[in-house]
């Protein structure tokens, strides 16, 4: 009994906002609502950065966990709390850091702009950029955890079988570990989906362009709560589906 | 396709140092008790494990500095270690696929493998929908695969129930009596090496304490533990003529020896008397039973005394005796039965 209460409560604290979004939608006029262009266009451009700011931490962080996992190097420990710092960095400091390093006069920013025309910031470039930025330490741990607990026989195994090193990790470790990279691509995928702050911050809030789903909730609680809340709705029914969708094909299998 | 190798790793609180030969088509069996470095020698020729010392030779070809991938060795683990994300068929093609093989060509030695070892209508099967038998066959047949000149088998029937064992024991006899390579067998099961192997070589504590064929070894065991494992009660002691005192015991033996020599007999030679026996046992002795356990029909009876010893009895002579631990009895053997051999 003891630890039923809290629980319970901790549960209902979780649910209930949850249960308020549902209860006060206006379900009547939600067809005519979610028909509307600038609504499927902020939905449109969530889940393309996303997948695309999920698609840049997996080419990037899977070769670093396997760096962090399996080399043996000086500074290791130091690179892993450098991995995670961006979960902790407020995701705001996060996009005025990208800022000062990828904005138009920013360190990289700069040479970028006047060598190769590239801009980043208050592009749609910029908010996969930002996304990628605040998602990829949870894909790095994530895989980290999966290639620590791989039986790294097998890659004995293949070894004696006459795979060098990249066959091996291509072949044999990246198989044993899909599990572990599928529930960090999804775990990475989540928090590219909702992030707010460092978006807000690097990439700006221009409808269509670097607007969205979790911007458009914002700028719509200010003029039109409804519209707040129809955003809010489609936002988690999108989430929860794709989640669970990938969760019973790949995470339990 | 030779093997010759002279394997040194140097741990903290461990030293392997043993040297292995197997000319072409040998199966050596490499015996020892849990922790003797077998599977340390094994992970070395391998390429999995640096040598400290020493060095591995295969085919006047030296190996010792070259890595896993590029040795040729053909390595059946002990739980197998087959790639769960592919079929028996493709984990058989992985080794051909490595080695230039295009894929059809892959994977149409890797058919002619899994028909070799029984198991061409379970190809498209994933490991984990195959027994255990079929596992070790597929282990076996991926290991084969790419025509190695040495082959390591690390406890090849160590994981499987009695039943199977017996039956793969006999298939596996099959594949290494075809290999014209070299093989080396790793098991702690005195039964394994002596149905699979050509030779024994015997390793305790990361030394080789005895090296011979089944016969030689069985008849002439050097340590403690080879001797429990084939059964015998081994004495060490100074032998003069037909004897060898063994501390304070003198045993007749049946061999003429001098100096430092064994002293062997079968438990099944020990009779037990409730009193000194008066018959034509020339070797009598009072001991004391330390513990009674069943041994197939017999009774093994382990006894304390001058020297500690192992005697079957039957259990009616058990019953007769009335043995329990702590009791106080006489044991008996035949100098005839008593083998004795230099040290």
């Amino acid at each position: 009994m003891g630890l039923l209460v809290p629980a319970l409560a901790g549960l209902l604290f979780l649910v209930l906002p949850l249960v308020g979004l549902v209860v006060r939608a206006p379900w009547s006029t939600m067809p005519a609502r979610l028909a509307e262009p600038a609504v499927l266009d902020a939905l449109w451009l969530s889940v393309r950065t996303a997948t695309m700011a999920t698609a840049v931490c997996l080419v990037l962080g899977v070769p670093l966990a396997w760096l962090l996992a399996r080399a043996d190097f000086p500074g290791r420990r130091v690179v892993r709390a450098l991995v995670t710092v961006p979960l902790v960095l407020p995701p705001v400091v996060g996009g005025v850091a990208l800022l000062l390093v990828f904005g138009r006069r920013g360190l990289i920013g700069e040479w970028l702009d006047s060598a190769f025309g590239i801009t980043l910031p208050f592009t749609t470039a910029g908010v996969v950029l930002a996304e990628a930025f605040v998602a990829m330490p949870f894909l790095v741990i994530a895989v980290e955890g999966a290639l620590r607990g791989a039986d790294t026989r097998y890659e004995e195994a293949a070894a004696t079988l006459g795979a060098g090193r990249w066959t091996t990790f291509t072949r044999v470790t990246l198989p044993l570990v899909a599990p572990g990279v599928a529930a960090g691509g999804v775990l990475c995928w989540a928090r590219a989906l909702g992030e707010f702050g460092a978006t807000i911050t690097f990439a700006g809030n221009f409808p269509g362009r670097t607007q969205t789903m979790p911007l458009a909730v914002y700028l719509a609680l200010e003029t039109d709560v409804q519209a707040a809340i129809v955003l809010s709705l489609l936002l988690l029914a999108v989430s929860v589906t794709i989640l669970a969708a990938l969760r019973d094909k790949w995470v339990s299998g | 396709m030779s093997l010759d190798a002279h394997l040194v790793v140097s741990r903290a609180a461990f030293t392997l140092d043993v040297a292995l030969r197997a000319e072409p088509g040998e199966v050596v069996a490499l015996l020892g008790p849990n922790g003797a470095g077998k599977t340390t020698a094994l992970r070395a020729l391998a390429g999995l494990e640096p040598l400290s010392g020493g060095h591995v030779r295969l085919s006047g070809r030296d190996l010792t500095r070259v890595p896993p991938e590029k040795r040729g060795v053909g390595v059946v683990f002990q739980d197998y270690l087959l790639f769960s994300h592919l079929s028996a068929l493709d984990n058989v093609a992985f080794g051909p696929r490595r080695r230039g093989r295009t894929r059809a060509e892959a994977r149409g030695i890797a058919a002619a493998w899994l028909d070799r070892v029984g198991l061409a209508a379970f190809a498209e099967r994933k490991p984990r929908k195959l027994s255990g038998g079929q596992q070790q066959r597929v282990a076996l047949a991926r290991a084969l695969a790419v025509e190695p000149e040495l082959l390591l088998l690390d406890e090849p029937l160590a994981a499987l129930d009695a039943r199977t064992r017996l039956d793969t024991r006999a298939e596996l006899h099959e594949h290494l009596a075809k290999h014209t390579g070299a093989t080396l067998l790793i098991t702690h099961d005195p039964l394994d090496a002596l149905m699979l192997a050509d030779r024994l070589v015997i390793v305790e504590d990361g030394r080789i304490v005895q090296e011979g064929d089944a016969a030689e070894v069985t008849a002439r065991p050097r340590t403690d533990y080879i001797a429990r494992l084939v059964g015998l009660n081994l004495y060490r002691g100074r032998g003069d003529g037909r004897t060898v005192a063994v501390g304070d015991l003198v045993l007749h033996v049946a061999d003429e020896v001098s100096g430092e020599s064994y002293a062997a007999f079968p438990p099944s030679a020990v009779t037990l008397h409730p009193a000194r026996p008066d018959g034509s046992a020339r070797n009598a002795w009072p001991a004391r039973v330390a513990g009674v356990q069943r041994h197939g029909d017999n009774l093994r009876v382990r006894l304390d005394g001058p020297v500690e010893l192992a005697a079957d009895v039957t259990p009616a002579a058990a019953a007769h005796l009335r043995l329990s631990p702590g009791q106080e009895v006489w044991a008996a053997v035949k100098a005839a039965q008593v083998r004795a051999y230099r040290y």
